[in-house]
C-alpha cells in the first residue's frame, strides 16, 4: 500500500518535474539538466534570492493584472470569433463557379496563360512569371530571415560561452569515435534519393505541381540528414559559411538579374525574347526553369541553415 | 447553421484561427506563443485554399490544347498561400532564434518572468 503511495508520489513529482520542463523551467530546474552550467546558474539564482521582497510585489501587481488581462482576451477572442462566423455567413457557398474571386483575373491566367508564359503549370506561369518580382521578394525574405538568425545565434568572437564550448568539443570527440550504423547506412540509401528527388521537383516545377520552394526543401532535408548521420565536421568539408554565402548571394543576383532584363524589355509583361519552346518539355517556358533553379537553392541552402544555425551556431 | 455547414473548410479556418489567437494572448511560454502563431498561420492557409476551389474542376495543370477557364480551378489562391508559408516561416524562425538569446539570457522562456527579471537588471 504505501510502496504503491510511494509510486504515486513520484509519479505525480515526474509529472510536475515534466509541466516545469514544457513550461520552460525555472533558474532552480533548468531546461537542459545535463550542460555542465552549475556554478553560472549558481550565480543567477543567487541574485534572485536577495530581491525576493519587490520581486513578490510585482508579481502581486502583475498577477492582478493578469486576472483582468486574462477575461479581455477571452472576451476579445470570443468576439472577433463571433464576427469573423457572421462574416463567413455572407461568404458564397464553398465550391460554387459564381464565386466573386473567379473573376476575369482567373479567366486570363488560364486561357493565356500557356501562350504567354509555356508553363503547363499555370501556379508556375502565375508566381514566376505575372507576379517574378512578388517571389523575388519572398526569397529576399527568407534570405533576410536566415540572415537575421546567424546574426541573433552564430557562434563568433563576441557570443561565445565557456560550457557550449565545452559541450561542442565533447560532441566533436563522440561524432569522431562513433558512427551509428542504421543512421548512417539509411542514409548513404535515402539522401542521393532525397536529392535527385528534389532536384526532379525542382526542374519540372512549370509541368507538374511542385517548384523551387517544395523541390528546394526536399533537398534542404537531404542535406540535413547528412549532416546528423554524418556529423557537421563532414559536412563543413563542402558546405560551410563561405560557400553558403556564395551561393545564396549569387542566386538571387541570378533572379534579380534576369527579372531586370524582362524590365528593359518592357515590364508590360513578356518580351523577353527568349523562346517559350513546346509546351510539356523541360526546357520550355523561358525563363520559369532559371527562376525555380535559383529560388530551389535558396530555399535548400535556408533551411540547411535554420538547422545548423539552431542546433550548432555554426553553418 | 446549414450555411456554416456547407462552407465548413471557412468555419474550420475561423475557430483555428480563435484559438492561435487566444494561444498568442493567453500563453505565458513564449514558445507556446509561436505555435498559437502557426495555428493562425494554418487557418489563414485553409481559407484561402478553400476560397479557391470550385466543384468538379481540375487542378490548375493544363491537360491538352486548348485552355478553357470553365475547366480548371482558380490558381491565384496556391500562389498567395505559397507567399504566406514562406514568410510565415521565416518570422517563426526570426522569432525562435530572439527566444534562444532570451534564454541564454535570463534561463528561462515565461514572459513575466523575463520581464521581472529584465526590470530587476536594469534597477541595479
Amino acid at each position: 500500500m504505501s510502496k504503491m503511495a510511494r509510486s504515486k508520489k513520484e509519479k505525480q513529482t515526474s509529472w510536475q518535474r515534466f509541466c516545469t520542463w514544457v513550461n520552460g523551467g525555472t533558474a532552480e530546474q533548468p531546461l537542459l539538466p545535463a550542460e555542465p552550467a552549475k556554478p553560472k546558474k549558481a550565480k543567477a539564482a543567487k541574485p534572485k534570492k536577495q530581491k525576493a521582497q519587490p520581486v513578490r510585489k510585482e508579481w502581486m501587481g502583475l498577477s492582478r493584472f493578469e486576472h483582468i488581462y486574462r477575461i479581455c482576451a477571452v472576451l476579445i477572442g470570443v468576439v472577433m470569433v463571433g464576427v469573423l462566423m457572421i462574416a463567413v455567413l455572407q461568404l458564397p457557398l464553398f465550391g460554387s463557379p459564381d464565386n466573386p474571386s473567379v473573376n476575369e483575373v482567373v479567366e486570363r491566367y488560364v486561357e493565356k496563360g500557356l501562350e504567354e508564359t509555356g508553363a503547363v503549370n499555370m501556379v508556375a506561369g502565375m508566381i514566376l512569371d505575372y507576379r517574378a518580382f512578388d517571389t523575388f521578394g519572398e526569397s529576399s525574405v527568407l534570405f533576410l530571415a536566415v540572415t537575421c538568425v546567424t546574426m541573433l545565434l552564430m557562434r563568433d568572437r563576441n557570443n561565445t560561452n565557456k560550457e557550449e564550448d565545452l559541450l561542442t568539443a565533447r560532441e566533436h570527440v563522440i561524432e569522431g569515435y562513433e558512427e551509428d550504423i542504421i543512421l548512417t547506412k539509411v542514409a548513404r540509401i535515402v539522401i542521393p534519393c532525397a536529392l535527385v528527388y528534389g532536384v526532379y521537383v525542382v526542374l519540372n516545377g512549370h509541368l507538374s505541381p511542385g517548384g523551387g520552394f517544395s523541390g528546394g526543401t526536399i533537398m534542404g532535408s537531404a542535406l540535413i540528414l547528412f549532416a546528423v548521420s554524418f556529423g557537421m565536421i563532414r559536412m563543413s568539408q563542402f558546405f560551410n559559411y563561405a560557400t553558403f554565402r556564395k551561393i545564396t548571394s549569387c542566386a538571387l543576383m541570378v533572379y534579380a538579374a534576369s527579372k531586370a532584363y524582362s524590365f528593359f524589355t518592357g515590364a508590360n509583361h513578356l518580351e523577353s525574347h527568349i523562346p517559350l519552346g513546346v509546351p510539356g518539355a523541360i526546357l520550355s517556358s523561358g525563363l520559369i526553369l532559371i527562376l525555380d533553379i535559383c529560388v530551389g537553392i535558396v530555399v535548400a541552402c535556408t533551411m540547411y541553415g535554420f538547422y545548423a544555425l539552431f542546433t550548432k551556431g555554426e553553418l | 447553421m446549414e450555411h456554416l455547414l456547407i462552407n465548413h473548410y471557412e468555419t474550420a479556418a475561423v475557430i483555428l484561427f480563435g484559438i492561435g489567437f487566444l494561444n498568442l494572448l493567453l500563453q505565458n511560454n513564449l514558445v507556446k506563443k509561436i505555435i498559437g502563431f502557426g495555428i493562425m498561420d494554418s487557418a489563414v492557409y485553409l481559407f484561402l485554399a478553400s476560397q479557391g476551389y470550385i466543384a468538379g474542376r481540375l487542378a490548375p495543370i493544363l491537360v491538352g490544347e486548348v485552355a478553357n477557364a470553365a475547366d480548371y480551378i482558380n490558381p491565384i489562391p496556391a500562389g498567395l498561400v505559397l507567399t504566406g508559408i514562406v514568410v510565415s516561416v521565416s518570422v517563426t524562425a526570426f522569432s525562435l532564434a530572439l527566444i534562444q538569446r532570451l534564454y541564454q539570457k535570463y534561463k528561462t522562456v515565461n514572459f513575466d518572468e523575463i520581464v521581472l527579471l529584465a526590470r530587476q537588471k536594469g534597477d541595479e
